[in-house]
């Protein structure tokens, strides 16, 4: 764990020290910020609660934006840079080198998200919302955000460089996406799989209205230690090639 | 002491065997040269050792540690300087060294006394401060150094260390190399001769993969070395059917040069094709013919020589194998 955090943190704080950790959180709030304002209020009166729902609807999708983003240099930057050598001839396995990464991109999406709380806050000081609602919603939005970044990773670990990466993490995050479209034209049993491995609209609803379903923080916890794995193999079978 | 071990190493990419069927041996203290052409299969070997790289067949030890089985034991004995430095160019050279410490599992309360000592040692305390990525090349090439000494690894690997430095970055590379001789156990590879042969006790030389010769500098030449060429300046009159007289001098040329120190005296310069190393009895004949002598030495670099005997007969052996003829 030690190890995983030491990799998570200098990774933290490489988002910091470039332009572009700065870049992402501006871009971010701008966005979030200004369909908030035209889309989630809009013109037409609403209830806090459909406010609040559509706000982490257009919310999630930035999630997965910004998850793209941020995961798509973790490791085809170190491999471009020369650094994946440091390493590789470390005492550190593949799969402390994953779970940093992957950490240091969720804690930075956290903070995406911690800074863009006023924006539900203001809705509850001016309406009528649960704060498990809020925290039903913000819990989907990390699942979504951490999800899309352990796919990413996943896509960073294969790619010579971050363009391939951010395509390859772009390209799997959509046949995640779009699973749902795939569902309503095939027949059982198929429909209900594709229904179930669909990221955003099956398992995101219940949260984005305040429930919680153990289920569904069971699917995106899965999906995330799944292309984790996937990466350490990834990782190791690099280590093997060379 | 042997510290490392490899017997029978061998690396395939697909049906391209980058490394084929090595073994050696390296005592603890030595520092050893991995000598050979660009593509030879230095750098395969040294990552295999540095146990990022796993063999297709044979096996490596490091202080009785394998660097397929025992990765991690093996991560921590090394220190590993890549052909391009491993730097984080955002980072600052000291917050840079103590993540590497971390990394390398240095005591928490020894890590600033660690980074303290190899910045002394590399030089780097007046750019202790500055990002990696405005350093000049030669500063990058220490800052590479130091990490792989910030753990105070048993052994050492370097591959191409000296490459791309300038004439003055490369003497200090080269007595930085020297200084840890004794403490640590460290293996470079280059394909520039004259470094090898300042810096290294003993030589490995690799070409397509194979280790083709291994000893001491002149354990090589004497073994693959048949032909000297002796240049020797002499005042007076050269006797040259003497000269020729001396068993195993096959040739003898003489040129006449005026000494620029000592205007207007003609000097002799003769050059001798010799079989072995006759220096002693030609000087020996040049002053009892009654004539001075100046100045003597070999041609071009022992090592030089062997190398490139070596490579000839290794493309020859495989033209014949191939049934083509090399030139």
């Amino acid at each position: 764990m030690r190890k995983t955090w030491q990799i998570a943190s200098r990774d933290l704080g490489a988002f910091f020290s470039t332009w572009m950790g700065y870049v992402i959180v501006a871009a971010s709030l701008m966005i979030t910020g200004l369909l908030f304002n035209s889309y989630a209020l809009g013109n037409d009166p609403k209830l806090s609660a459909e406010v609040l729902a559509d706000f982490f609807y257009f919310a999630s999708g930035i999630s997965m934006v910004a998850g793209v983003f941020l995961a798509m240099r973790l490791m085809a930057e170190e491999r471009q840079m020369g650094t994946l050598v440091l390493l590789f001839s470390s005492p550190i396995s593949e799969r402390q080198i994953i779970y940093g990464k992957f950490l240091s991109a969720f804690i930075f999406s956290m903070i995406l998200q911690v800074v863009s709380l006023y924006m539900p806050a203001l809705v509850m000081v001016h309406g009528k919302i649960s704060i498990g609602h809020i925290a039903a919603g913000y819990l989907c939005l990390s699942l979504l955000g951490a999800s899309t970044i352990a796919i990413t990773l996943f896509a960073s670990t294969m790619a010579p460089n971050q363009l391939v990466a951010a395509v390859g993490g772009s390209f799997l995050t959509v046949i995640f996406l779009t699973l749902w479209m795939l569902a309503k034209v095939v027949d059982q049993p198929f429909r209900d799989v594709f229904e179930w491995l669909s990221i955003h609209s099956e398992h995101f609803v219940p949260f984005s209205n305040g429930l919680v379903n153990l289920k569904d923080v069971v699917f995106y916890l899965g999906l995330i230690v799944f292309f984790l794995e996937c990466s350490t193999r990834t990782l190791v079978g690099r280590r093997c090639q060379g | 002491m042997t510290l490392i071990d490899v017997q029978g190493l061998s690396k395939f990419y697909g049906s391209h065997a980058a490394v084929r069927d090595v073994s050696f041996k390296i005592k603890e203290g030595e520092i050893i040269g991995l000598l050979g052409l660009n593509g030879a299969g230095k750098s395969t070997i040294l990552k295999i050792l540095g146990s990022f790289l796993l063999p297709s067949a044979g096996q490596a030890s490091m202080a009785g540690f394998s660097v397929e089985f025992d990765a991690d034991r093996v991560r921590e004995l090394i220190g590993y300087l890549p052909d391009r430095p491993p730097l984080y160019e955002e980072m600052k050279v000291v917050p840079y060294l103590r993540f590497v410490a971390k990394l390398k599992n240095i005591p928490h309360d020894q890590i600033e006394q660690r980074i303290a000592e190899v910045l002394r040692k590399t030089n780097l305390e007046d750019v202790a401060w500055k990002c990696l990525g405005e350093l000049s090349h030669g500063f990058r090439q220490r800052a590479g150094i130091a990490q792989a000494l910030i753990h105070n690894p048993r052994i050492i690997i370097l591959d191409e260390p000296i490459n791309g430095l300038d004439p003055v970055q490369i003497v200090e590379m080269r007595d930085l190399i020297l200084s840890l001789r004794g403490k640590h156990t460290v293996i470079l590879s280059s394909h520039i001769l004259s470094e090898i042969t300042k810096t290294c006790d003993r030589i490995l030389i690799i070409d397509k993969g194979q280790l083709i010769a291994e000893g001491k500098e002149s354990e090589l030449e004497s073994t693959f070395v048949t032909t000297m060429r002796i240049v020797a300046e002499v005042q007076g009159d050269v006797n040259i059917p003497s000269l020729k007289a001396i068993k195993g001098v096959r040739h003898v040329e003489v040129a006449k040069k005026i000494d620029a120190q000592k205007m207007g005296v003609s000097v002799s310069v003769v050059t001798l094709e010799c079989e072995g190393d006759v220096r002693a009895q030609i000087a020996k004949n040049i002053v009892d013919s009654g004539a001075d002598l100046l100045a003597m030495g070999r041609e071009g670099n022992g090592l030089e020589a062997v190398f490139m005997n070596l490579v000839q007969a290794s493309k020859k052996t495989v033209g014949k194998s191939n049934g083509v003829k090399h030139a």
